[in-house]
């Protein structure tokens, strides 16, 4: 019996990476980058402060716009609390509204 | 009674003497309206992300404070007609903490439940330190 779950195993696995571009349609390119984690998430926060623009700079852009979940990894929960944030923290002179070129 | 957090700006040029009496001032405004202060911190001087009245630098102090609207009412008044205050933001954070309290209470019943069943149908928190078990994961799918 271990003998042939190895075996299975070792079947499995030589097919999985060749899977992906033969799954036609996947979502995934044929690399597929490592997957993003929220931080928020990660680290259990719960509350964003607004007063913490140091950690609030990592998701705006360098024209001082709030950047997409997409390009951050962070959830749809905190990317909402985290959207308050910046927000706020624009409205004290935290963080830029914009950012002239 | 809610609880109310109040940042606001002075102005760089004004004198640390001045700036002591401010606080003090916007303190007692507080509690004459019914407020009870729970934290003042004076954040210091920091540069403004944009300008102010002109101003590139202000000096930031927060106030922590429980009251009614009256109390937030009087106090945005007064700094409205103060000229050294150049900004100031009012933000209600009892709903806030209310809900941070609920989110860690269910996160610690989650964990004291935990143990008995830790070995593999929960991977959402545990596995994380260990990044690369997650690719192959991902073939899978």
């Amino acid at each position: 019996m271990p003998m042939m779950k190895r075996n299975n195993r070792t079947e499995g696995r030589p097919a999985r990476p060749a899977g992906p571009p033969g799954a036609a349609g996947g979502p995934r390119r044929q690399f597929f980058r490592r997957r993003k984690v929220c931080k928020f998430c990660q680290e259990k926060i719960d509350v964003v402060d607004y007063k913490e623009a140091r950690m609030l700079g990592q998701f705006i852009s360098e024209r001082g716009k709030i950047l997409p979940r997409r390009l951050t990894g962070t959830c749809a929960p905190h990317q909402r609390l985290v959207a308050v944030a910046i927000k706020r923290a624009r409205n004290i002179a935290l963080l830029p509204f914009a950012t002239q070129l | 009674m809610h609880k109310y957090e109040v940042m606001f700006i002075i102005r760089p040029d004004t004198p640390e003497e001045e700036v002591e009496k401010l606080v003090s001032l916007m303190e007692g405004f507080v509690t004459g309206a019914g407020g009870k202060m729970e934290k003042i911190e004076k954040l210091g001087r920091r540069r403004l992300a944009y300008r102010v009245e002109r101003q590139r630098e202000g000096f930031y102090v927060l106030f922590v404070f429980e009251g009614v609207h009256a109390t937030v009412n009087e106090l945005e008044r007064r700094m409205r007609v103060t000229d050294a205050v150049i900004k100031f933001l009012t933000v209600r954070i009892d709903e806030e903490q209310k809900r941070a309290a609920k989110l860690a209470k269910a996160r610690a019943e989650k964990q004291a439940k935990r143990p008995k069943a830790s070995t593999q149908p929960p991977p959402d928190i545990a596995p994380i330190p260990a990044a690369p078990p997650d690719e192959p994961e991902a073939t899978q799918a």
